[in-house]
C-alpha cells in the first residue's frame, strides 16, 4: 500500500455559482475527507482559487487533480508537498478581559507573533498567523483561561514551483 | 414582438427584436440544428412548450411516457447519429426523473443537452412547489451545467451547452431555466461557441509520445490492441481500419467499442471483458504491448487490476488526460483526437503479418466456440437459447441492423453474437447497466436512423422498467422492433446467485403480465414464440414488417452466460463453464 502523505491542491477556477460544489464532489466521489480548504481571488483577475489540504497517497492526488483540471470551469490544478509550498493558518481567540493584564498570557502572545485586534470591557481579541501546529499549541496555551470563542481558517499557501496561469489564459485568450 | 429603438447619436432606426426568453431557447435549438427532443412537459417548462406548439413545423418534440424515457431517447439518437440529443422536461420530479440518463450518458460519454424548467428565480430555496435543486443534484453526472436566471443569458448559454456536449470526450449538459427567464424577453443575438478559456476539449499531439508509441509498436512479437467507443466518437473508424490492416494486429473491442470494426473483420479478435471472448481476455495476459484505444480500463474491461496485463507495455490513446493511469498504468500515453493520432502514427509504422501471434487467438476461439458458442447457437437441448435467438437476427438482418440492447444476460448473449456491418450500430447502457434503458433508447435511434432497421432487444426484467414507452411507440408510429427474451427470471442476477450464492434465488424470479396482450393494448403487432422451429419465421415476419412489431421469445430459464471472469479474478482465470 501507498503511503498517505499530506498534499496541497491549488484549483484555478472561473468565479461561477455553484462551482465549489462540482471541485468538492471530486474529492467526495473519492471519498477523501478535506483537511482544510481555503476560497480566495487570485493574482489574476476574476479568476478564483481554492486552496485544499488532503492526506492521501500521491498516486491519488494525481488522479484528483485530473479529474479537477475536466471540470470545465477549472483552469488549472496543481498538487504540492510540503517541502514545495510556503503556507500559513491564521486563528484569532476570544478571551475575557479579566486576563488582559495576565503575564502569561502577555508573554505567550509575544512568543508566538500573535496580536490583541480588539479590546472591549468584556472580551479580547487575539490574532495569530502561523502554521497549524504553532496555532495548536497557542490554543492548548489559551484554552485553561476558557476560550470564550475559537476559530482557524483554512490553510492558504504560495507555491515555491511557478503555476503558469496567466500564460495558459493568454494562450487561451 | 418588435420594437424600434431610435439610437440618438447617429439618428439612424436600427431595428431590435425583442423576444422571449422560451422564444429564444427554441431559436437557439434551431441554431444548434436540433430537428428532433424528447421531452415531457409540466408547470415550470409550460412557456418553452408554449413555444414549441408555435415552432412545431420546423422542431419535432416527441413526447415520451416518463422524463427517463426522454432522457434514453436522446441518447439513442445521439449515439446512432453522432449529433447531440436533446431532452425537456419541466422542474421537480420531471428533472429528477431525467437524472438516471444523465448519469448514463456521463459514464459512457454520450452527447446530450437537457433542459429543465425551474420554479421563478424569487421562489429560489424556498422549498416551492416542484422545486427541486437540479443543479446540486445533477452536478457529479454533468460535463457541465448552468442556471439561468436572467432570459438575456439564453443564447450564450445554450451555444455553450452545446459546444461543451459534443466536443472533446462528450458528456450531458444540464440546463435549468427559471419560469420567469422563460417569460421574460431579451435581444436575440446567436453566436456558435469555439472555445471556452477555461476548457481544452482536446489535448495537444505530443510527437514523441507518437514516436514512442511507433517504436514499442514496430518491435513487438506479439501485439494485441483494445478499442473502444473513442473509434466511433472520434469519427476514426476509418484511420482504425488503416492502421490495424498495415500491421496486422489483433484487435479486440469493449463492450462500447462494438461496430467500430466490423464484427468480421479478419482482425476483429472479439470482445474483452467479464463476458467477452475466451481468446483476448486471456491473451491479455499474454502480449507483450498492449494496444489501448480510445477505451477506459473499465473494471469490467480488466477484471483484477493486480494482474491485469503486467507483462505487457501499455500504450494508451486517448482524448482525455485524466483516463491515463486512472486504472492501468502506462508506458506511453498519447493523448489527441484519435481521429488524428491515428493518422499521425500511420507511416511510422511497419507492415507486420503476426502470423502465428494469430493462430494463437484462432486456437482459443476454437476452444471457445466447442465449449460455449456452438451450444449458445446450435442447442441440440429443448429450450431456447438468447444465443439462437440473435443468429437468426443476423441471418435476417445480415448485420445491417441497430442493435439496442438492455443491460444483463440478453445484452451478453447481443453483444457477443450480433454481427455489425457498420459503425454506429450497437447501443447499449455500458458503464451506468441502466436496465429499461432499451426500448426509449430504440426509439430515438429509429427517429436518428429512420432508414435502418432498429431491434431492441430486452430482457423481461428491464423491460419492466420502461414499458410504458410503448405508448410513445404508438403515438410516433416508430417502426421499433422490440425482441423481450423472457426467461422469467433477473437472469444475469439469477445466474449469479447460481454460482457464487449456493443457489438461493433472492427476488429474482418475475411472476409476468401477458406482454402480448399489452403490446396488443398499445395496437403493437406482436407474437410469442416458444419452439425452435417457430423462430426463424417470426423473425422474418417481425422484420419484413413496416411497422412496430413485439416478438416474446420463450428462453431456457436458467442459462448461464459463459466466458466469465468471477469478479476479483484475472483476465486469464475466464472461465468457459
Amino acid at each position: 500500500m501507498e503511503e498517505n502523505k499530506k498534499f496541497t491542491i491549488s484549483v484555478y477556477t472561473e468565479n461561477s455559482v455553484g462551482l465549489l460544489n462540482r471541485v468538492s464532489a471530486i474529492f467526495l466521489k473519492r471519498h477523501i475527507n478535506i483537511e482544510s480548504m481555503t476560497v480566495s481571488k487570485s493574482e489574476i483577475d476574476h479568476v478564483h482559487r481554492f486552496t485544499f489540504v488532503v492526506i492521501v497517497p500521491e498516486t491519488l492526488a494525481q488522479k484528483v487533480v485530473k479529474q479537477l483540471e475536466k471540470q470545465i470551469e477549472v483552469i488549472r490544478a496543481f498538487y504540492h508537498t510540503e517541502e514545495e509550498i510556503i503556507y500559513q493558518e491564521t486563528a484569532m481567540f476570544k478571551l475575557s478581559t479579566e486576563f488582559l493584564y495576565d503575564e502569561k498570557i502577555q508573554n505567550k502572545l509575544k512568543l508566538r507573533r500573535a496580536h490583541i485586534v480588539t479590546i472591549t470591557k468584556n472580551f479580547f481579541i487575539i490574532e495569530t498567523t502561523g502554521l497549524k501546529e504553532d496555532i495548536d499549541r497557542l490554543y492548548d496555551k489559551l484554552k485553561p483561561y476558557g476560550l470564550m470563542q475559537f476559530v482557524r481558517s483554512g490553510r492558504i499557501a504560495i507555491t515555491r514551483p511557478k503555476m503558469a496561469i496567466s500564460e495558459l489564459i493568454n494562450n487561451v485568450n | 414582438m418588435e420594437t424600434q429603438i431610435e439610437t440618438k447619436s447617429k439618428h439612424i432606426k436600427t431595428k431590435e427584436i425583442k423576444i422571449s426568453g422560451s422564444e429564444a431557447v427554441i431559436k437557439c435549438l434551431l441554431e444548434e440544428g436540433v430537428e428532433l427532443l424528447y421531452g415531457y412537459p409540466g408547470g415550470a417548462i409550460m412557456p418553452i412548450y408554449d413555444e414549441l406548439y408555435k415552432y412545431q413545423d420546423k422542431l419535432h418534440h416527441v413526447l415520451t411516457r416518463h422524463e427517463q424515457g426522454a432522457a434514453h431517447a436522446a441518447q439513442g439518437y445521439a449515439r446512432v447519429t453522432g449529433r447531440v440529443g436533446v431532452a425537456m422536461a419541466t422542474s421537480g420530479p420531471g428533472a429528477t426523473n431525467l437524472v438516471t440518463g444523465i448519469a448514463d450518458a456521463q459514464i459512457d460519454s454520450t452527447p446530450m443537452v437537457c433542459i429543465t424548467g425551474q420554479v421563478g428565480s424569487h421562489l429560489l430555496g424556498s422549498d416551492a412547489f416542484q422545486e427541486t435543486d437540479i443543479i446540486g443534484i445533477s452536478t457529479p453526472v454533468t460535463k457541465w451545467n448552468y442556471q439561468i436566471t436572467d432570459a438575456s443569458e439564453i443564447p450564450e448559454i445554450l451555444a455553450k451547452a452545446f459546444y461543451i456536449a459534443r466536443s472533446g470526450r462528450p458528456g450531458p449538459v444540464l440546463i435549468d431555466i427559471t419560469k420567469d427567464a422563460q417569460f421574460d424577453t431579451l435581444d436575440f443575438h446567436y453566436k456558435k461557441c469555439t472555445a471556452i478559456r477555461s476548457y481544452r476539449p482536446v489535448p495537444e499531439i505530443d510527437m514523441n509520445q507518437i514516436e514512442a508509441a511507433a517504436n514499442l509498436i514496430n518491435i513487438a512479437k506479439k501485439p494485441m490492441i483494445v478499442f473502444g467507443q473513442g473509434i466511433i466518437l472520434g469519427k476514426a473508424e476509418k484511420e482504425f481500419t488503416a492502421l490495424i490492416e498495415k500491421t496486422n494486429i489483433p484487435s479486440a473491442c469493449t463492450l462500447l467499442g462494438l461496430s467500430a470494426l466490423p464484427t468480421e473483420h479478419p482482425l476483429h479478435v472479439g470482445m474483452v471483458g467479464m463476458h467477452g471472448n475466451y481468446a483476448p481476455n486471456k491473451l491479455t495476459n499474454e502480449c507483450d504491448v498492449l494496444i489501448a484505444i480510445g477505451m477506459r480500463f473499465d473494471d469490467r474491461v480488466t477484471g483484477n487490476l493486480n494482474s491485469y496485463a503486467k507483462q505487457a507495455k501499455v500504450i494508451h490513446f486517448d482524448i482525455d488526460p485524466s483516463e491515463i493511469d486512472k486504472n492501468v498504468q502506462t508506458e506511453v500515453a498519447v493523448l489527441g483526437n484519435v481521429k488524428q493520432t491515428l493518422v499521425e502514427i500511420l507511416p511510422l509504422l511497419q507492415e507486420n503479418t503476426h502470423e502465428k501471434w494469430l493462430q494463437e487467438f484462432k486456437k482459443l476461439y476454437d476452444i471457445e466456440y466447442e465449449s460455449v458458442i456452438k451450444n449458445d447457437l446450435f442447442p441440440v437441448k429443448e429450450g431456447l437459447t438468447m444465443g439462437e435467438v440473435m443468429k437468426e437476427i443476423n441471418t435476417v438482418s445480415k448485420g445491417d441492423a441497430v442493435i439496442v440492447s438492455d443491460v444483463g444476460q440478453h445484452q451478453m448473449f447481443a453483444s457477443r453474437y450480433a454481427k455489425f456491418n457498420q459503425t454506429k450500430s450497437n447501443i447499449t447502457s455500458g458503464g451506468l447497466g441502466t436496465m429499461g434503458f432499451a426500448l426509449p433508447a430504440a426509439i430515438g435511434a429509429k427517429m436518428g436512423a429512420p432508414q435502418r432497421d432498429v431491434i431492441a432487444v430486452i430482457g423481461d426484467g428491464g423491460y419492466q422498467m420502461t414499458i410504458q414507452e410503448l405508448g410513445t411507440v404508438l403515438q410516433t408510429k416508430a417502426p421499433v422492433k422490440i425482441v423481450v427474451l423472457n426467461n422469467e427470471f433477473l437472469g444475469m442476477v439469477r445466474q449469479w446467485q447460481q454460482l457464487f450464492f449456493d443457489k438461493r434465488y433472492a427476488s429474482t424470479e418475475m411472476t409476468n403480465p401477458d406482454f402480448i396482450t399489452i403490446a396488443k393494448g398499445y395496437h403493437i403487432a406482436a407474437e410469442r414464440v416458444t419452439k425452435r422451429e417457430e423462430l426463424a419465421v417470426a423473425i422474418q415476419k417481425m422484420l419484413a414488417s413496416d411497422e412496430a412489431y413485439f416478438l416474446e421469445v420463450c428462453v431456457e430459464k436458467e442459462d448461464n452466460v459463459f466466458p466469465m471472469i468471477p469478479t476479483g479474478a484475472s483476465v486469464s482465470e475466464v472461465r468457459l463453464s
